[in-house]
């Protein structure tokens, strides 16, 4: 157990538990209590989990391919028998009766799971600050924000709390979190990972993916939780390779598309200094730099914002005090709709229910929820046409800052919502067109001294790349230890 | 900007009950969000097919059986059931949702139509 009490420097990655366990320098019981005595100290001034559990009793066999790696788990993603609050006072008491499909996968690879971690309520916002239960904490300043939704868990896997994590990504949700965090996060592409079992905000956005130490991790979390699932009906049957097997593979003649879009008003100038010279080392280590155009970013974001609070609006419409969650006492079964409703969400998700309800609404439906469709198809046309290799100059990967800025003061922005729907700009378009994106901590902020979040967004299903070309970069940066 | 009486009426649809001082607040919150949403009507959309999921996936279907998760799980009945704060035996209990008077209204319009 040496290994595990010593504090190594940046965590403990995947395969520190694996080559642990096979060189038998601790059991799978010992390195979970490890990380359960490290939460029950410094869980306080992190905020990063809401509720922990006890080992469970399905590792067993050493060889499987996650065995006995601890891992936290978003608190939207449903652990059969425990509370799963969606970081709503809606949910506080309820308790999963199953496992989702991810769950289930994990837990036959071996995984133990820490605890759920905390998330804004329903995963609608990017600082955590609408949880229900208060903020994360940033661990590189515990002043800052951790990023969100998924912010307890990247702050959980910055801290060591957990190997790794699992997140949901509506339109950022895993990759703004990493950002802030100095962690890597995937959104795989939607219908890679089943979401038969994560609490739905926006059906046709939602994807769960991990928050990890490493490219290779997250890659091997990768393998273990996508594939095809009876239960989610756009969950894809092509065929799923073994992600880690090209990760080493050089990227040499790699086409790396960077949009001009990303570069303009809003973007602070150490992100941008920051990502100029990672889109430099990619070049250094053999990639072809094309810039690229995606004529209609300017519009993901107003479109994003009328199609997920409207889809919201519909999943929403299930919490109505009688099937389950908070019910308020009230005589008639309106009344009793509206005031659990009204007691039981918090601003947020009323926010995006009534934006969403207004879309949606007879007389608004065509001008809102139809036009934002229409640009959900231009948007979508505009990485096609990007990544088209028939097309002059059609790449590989496109690049680009995860957010506009570091991470900043804890209620500096949460005063105003339109802000913070503007922290998204640069992760949203990747949701609209349903691709796969990955964020890595690239190097600190000149001015902030913080770390900034790199983005890397592949072709549909193509995350072998993507991760290939991930992998490449992080040995180069050399932020590890 | 968005009037009361619109608030009052999305709110009501979307069955959450405001109090004023909310009232007011999302009245000016929800109109900068639909201003900002205005953006999008700079867009030129004609002969665009509007795009409501990126899979291509059409009508998966499975096959015509039933699921035996309640065979495989005897306690599901009650792990799902169980949760509804209002129930009686296996089944959730809900407020009537014709209030007495109601059913009375109906009836006597259904005989008068004949």
């Amino acid at each position: 157990m040496a290994k595990f009490q010593n504090n190594k420097p940046g965590g403990h990655t995947i395969r520190d538990v694996q080559e642990g366990l096979r060189k038998k320098e601790f059991s799978a019981e010992e390195i979970f209590s490890h990380y359960q005595k490290k939460i029950d100290k410094e869980n306080k001034k992190l905020n990063a989990y809401l509720s922990t559990m006890d080992y469970g009793l399905w590792t067993m066999d050493y060889g499987k391919p996650l065995a006995a790696v601890p891992c936290a788990v978003k608190d939207n993603i449903l652990i059969d028998g425990t509370v799963c609050t969606a970081g709503s006072n809606i949910l506080k008491n309820y308790v999963a009766a199953y496992d989702a499909t991810a769950i289930k996968k994990l837990k036959s690879a071996g995984v133990q799971f820490l605890g759920k971690t905390n998330l804004d309520e329903f995963a609608m916002g990017t600082t955590t600050e609408n949880s229900a239960f208060g903020p994360s904490k940033n661990p590189l300043d515990t002043s800052r924000i951790s990023g969100g939704s998924s912010g307890g868990s990247a702050a959980a896997v910055a801290a060591d709390l957990a190997v790794f994590a699992l997140g949901s990504d509506t339109g950022g949700s895993i990759r703004y979190p990493a950002a802030m965090c100095g962690v890597v996060g995937l959104k795989p592409t939607y219908g890679r990972v089943s979401r038969h079992g994560l609490i739905a905000m926006a059906s046709s956005f939602d994807q769960i993916g991990p928050l990890t130490k490493t490219v290779e991790d997250a890659a091997l979390v990768l393998n273990e939780i996508c594939g095809h699932d009876n239960l989610d009906s756009t969950t894809s049957k092509n065929n799923v390779p073994d992600f880690t097997e090209n990760l080493s593979k050089d990227i040499k003649g790699l086409r790396v598309g960077v949009p001009k879009e990303f570069f303009r008003e809003g973007l602070s100038a150490e992100v941008a200094e920051k990502v100029r010279s990672t889109i430099s080392k990619l070049e250094n280590i053999g990639c072809k730099i094309k810039e690229i155009t995606l004529p209609n970013f300017e519009y993901a974001l107003a479109a994003y914002y009328v199609l997920v609070p409207s889809e919201a609006s519909a999943n929403l419409a299930r919490f109505d005090g009688v099937r389950y969650g908070y019910s308020s006492k009230a005589e008639t079964l309106l009344d009793a709709y509206l005031e659990s409703r009204s007691e039981g969400f918090g601003p947020e998700p009323k926010r995006r229910i009534m934006i969403g309800t207004y879309s949606l609404s007879a007389g608004y439906y065509d001008a809102y929820y139809t036009k934002a469709q229409k640009a959900r198809a231009l948007i979508k046309n505009d990485f096609d046409e990007a990544f088209n290799p028939s097309a002059d100059g059609g790449v590989d990967i496109i690049v680009g800052p995860t957010t506009p800025t570091t991470a900043f003061k804890i209620g500096e922005k949460s005063s105003d919502p339109l802000a913070l729907y503007l922290e998204d700009i640069y992760t949203v378009p990747v949701n609209l067109a349903g691709l796969p994106g990955v964020s890595i901590p690239c190097g600190f902020g000149k001015e902030s001294g913080l770390l900034v979040g790199f983005q890397m967004i592949g072709k549909s299903f193509d995350e072998e790349t993507l991760l290939r070309a991930a992998y490449n970069l992080e040995q180069n940066l050399e932020l590890r230890t | 900007m968005l009037t009361n009486k619109e608030v009052q009426h999305i709110a009501q649809l979307a069955r959450i009950k405001l109090t004023e001082k909310e009232e007011e607040k999302f009245k000016n919150e929800l109109s900068s969000i639909l201003d900002y949403i205005k953006k999008l009507n700079e867009l030129n959309t004609e002969d665009v097919k509007p795009l409501y999921q990126t899979t291509g996936i059409i009508n998966a279907l499975r096959p015509d059986e039933h699921r035996r998760d309640f065979e495989t799980d005897e306690n599901l009945n009650e792990k799902l059931v169980g949760q509804a704060p209002h129930t009686q035996n296996r089944f959730v209990k809900v407020k009537s949702v014709l209030s007495k008077s109601q059913i009375t209204n109906t009836k006597s319009q259904t005989n008068s139509n004949g």
